[in-house]
């Protein structure tokens, strides 16, 4: 891996001798797509946000004052606003990140540790394997996800822990079949068979060549998972079934503020906001990574 | 020719049972390969011809241990894969492990983009081989990097591309310096310029009769190009629905074939000369369904001379002269042919 760079002041049509690495031009094309560019900042700015909260957020999110409950956005002294308990609003919206941030991620991250091992495996191997793995993974395809994780996470009892693993599960099954479906296609290509022509074995060919050509793919995949695992895991805090109060989490701010809807609908509503802002910068950023890993442009 | 030959195929068999659902057994069998057997001498090219789905590349698949035949055995220099007290000739050293056989025999693919891995740069691609055998990186490195030069691509400029970045030519020559940096003896070469331009594939051609010369290589050229393959062959293997129809030197089954498939090919030859121009198609119809071959001989339902016996009784592959092997009837004096006794006769 050691090639010199020796142009050999060649015609205009000589290529560069050491050409970009692989990640390098996904990185190139990634920071060309705007969009994408502008939902990693917002996605940056709101996760530097958490996790150096103290240092960010105004206030203490969890004290309270009876006298200042429900105050308007723009309120002196509280910029978004207070809750029903009269907590300040912008600090437990930081503060609430932190959870609903690590709701959002780890369950996914998890999966898709478990969900490429399972698919990768039934791709590469085929056959029996393949049918035992992959029709165990559409039992739990039967359920609806929120069905689903409602009753996992309410089979275990109620905690973060218990409705991450219960996330987890569910993210497990989509993923296993996106990595199995890819690994199947790499797996019939005639790289892969020349590398068992060169005497291979299995896992080398899965480390070499099948794990670089299938990870792209997945990764995407379950960056678009992301949204859907913050929404759920908001949808479980609300039921009361993930955090509880008075953790600063985005789905319970928004089911605590729910009576206020009538009094003070734009404070009601900010939990909501954030939600949906790292949300829909997920899917936006997971389908510029897309683009950006297609190699062939 | 020495005492053992390069390569011995015998009664290679391969059948491909049909998918018929979970609930249907038994759906029926493809006979890809149907009792091939040949032998490769050290030094020659043997050529494959023959029609699409006429077993050309299960074989090679099969030489190459990709997948598992169902009857037959595979020799190379007399030694089987297997055991190291399996079945092996006479007094050799015994059986051949897998891993030996990858050194032996190497193999080169048609389409060259999908047999490069698109995330590896060329000169990984190279070296993942020797590296699979472990050889040092450093050492591995420097073989894909002379490879590179042997094939005609300068490593200072190529050795770091990725196979994108590569015309179809140059990802050839590639795929080329992979399969020789395990230093096989056999390179199967299966439709591996059939992709190319002409011009590039002549190129590539010219640089595989180099490349042999070099390394002292065999070759086992698959190609439906008939041209290519009198260009480059020494012998000429021709196959017909698995089976081999006839076998012979180049010179001989290009003059003078004496299968009625053999000839009815060579006839569809595209030619340069407007006096030989192909005026009727030399075939009429399509091969027939592989899943229930006729019987008898298997060419009978398209061949212009098909009679009784051909339905009756399979021609088997025998010698009509040294070296020169067919499968018809007609070839074969007392087979009952008509045109048998004829030949019997002149004779």
């Amino acid at each position: 891996m050691s090639a010199v760079t020796i142009n050999g002041g060649g015609t205009p049509v000589d290529a560069p001798a050491r050409t970009q690495g692989y990640w390098t031009g996904v990185g190139r094309r990634l920071r060309r797509d705007k969009v994408a560019l502008a939902c990693a900042l917002v996605l940056l700015a709101i996760v530097l946000a958490a996790v150096f909260a103290p240092f960010v957020a105004p206030d203490d999110p969890t004290k309270g004052s009876i006298l200042k409950r429900l105050m308007p956005i723009g309120t002196p002294g509280h910029l978004l606003g207070t809750d029903e308990l009269g907590r300040d609003m912008l600090s437990r919206l930081i503060f609430g990140g932190r959870l609903s941030l690590t709701m959002g991620i780890s369950p996914v991250f998890f999966a898709l540790m478990l969900g490429s091992l399972l698919g990768i495996v039934a791709g590469f191997v085929g056959g029996r394997a393949n049918t035992a793995i992959m029709r165990t993974v559409d039992v739990f395809f039967a359920f609806p996800s929120v069905l689903l994780a409602v009753a996992i996470s309410g089979a275990l009892g109620a905690g973060i822990a218990n409705a991450m693993l219960a996330l987890t599960i569910v993210f497990v099954p989509p993923l296993a079949r996106v990595a199995e479906s890819v690994t199947t296609q790499v797996r019939s290509l005639d790289y892969v068979e020349a590398a068992r022509a060169s005497g291979a074995g299995g896992w080398t060919i899965i480390r070499v060549h099948i794990l670089g050509n299938v990870l792209g793919p997945i990764f995407v995949y379950a960056t678009s998972l992301v949204s859907v695992s913050m929404i759920l895991a908001a949808g479980l805090s609300f039921l009361g079934l993930g955090t509880k109060p008075p953790d600063p989490e985005w789905g319970l701010m928004l089911n605590t503020l729910r009576t206020a809807i009538y009094t003070q609908p734009w404070v009601a509503a900010l939990p909501g906001v954030m939600i949906f802002f790292v949300s829909i910068s997920f899917n936006l950023l997971s389908d510029g990574l897309r683009s950006a890993m297609d190699v062939q442009r | 020719m020495s005492a053992v030959s390069l390569l011995q195929v015998r009664e290679l068999v391969k059948r491909f049972p049909l998918k018929g659902g979970m609930f249907k057994r038994g759906g029926g069998v493809v006979h890809a390969v149907d009792g091939v057997s040949f032998v490769v001498e050290a030094g020659e090219t043997l050529g494959i011809v023959g029609e699409s789905g006429c077993g050309k590349s299960t074989t090679a698949r099969l030489l190459m241990h990709l997948i598992a035949p169902d009857d037959g055995r595979v020799l190379v220099e007399g030694r089987e894969v297997g055991p190291s007290r399996a079945r092996n000739e006479g007094g050799s050293p015994g059986g051949l492990t897998l891993n030996e056989l990858r050194r032996t025999m190497q193999m080169v693919f048609q389409d060259s983009f999908a047999s490069l891995n698109p995330r590896l740069t060329i000169e990984t691609s190279i070296a993942f081989g020797p590296r699979v055998h472990g050889t040092p990186e450093r050492e591995a490195s420097a073989r894909a990097q002379d490879l590179l030069r042997k094939v005609g691509l300068d490593p200072a400029r190529f050795a770091g591309r990725y196979p994108h970045e590569l015309s179809g030519g140059q990802r050839q020559r590639v795929n080329i310096a992979r399969a020789l940096a395990l230093e096989p003896k056999i390179v199967i070469l299966d439709e591996a310029v059939s992709a190319l331009d002409k011009s590039v594939e002549a190129q590539v051609l010219n640089l595989l009769l180099d490349l042999k010369a070099d390394f002292g290589l065999t070759y086992i050229f698959i190609s439906h190009d008939l041209n290519v393959v009198q260009y480059v062959s020494d012998r000429v293997m021709v196959m017909y629905l698995g089976k081999i129809v006839e076998i012979g030197p180049v010179g001989r089954i290009y003059a003078d074939a004496a299968h009625p498939y053999t000839r009815a090919l060579l006839s569809a030859m595209p030619t340069m000369d407007p006096a030989h121009r192909t005026e009727a198609p030399p075939l009429a119809g399509d091969p027939p369904n592989p899943i229930d071959p006729p019987s008898g001989c298997r060419f009978r339902t398209r061949c212009p001379f098909a009679e009784e016996v051909c339905a009756a009784r399979e021609p088997l592959l025998t010698a009509t002269e040294d070296g020169h092997r067919v499968a018809c009837h007609m070839a074969h004096a007392g087979s009952g042919h008509s045109k048998a006794a004829a030949l019997a006769a002149a004779a």
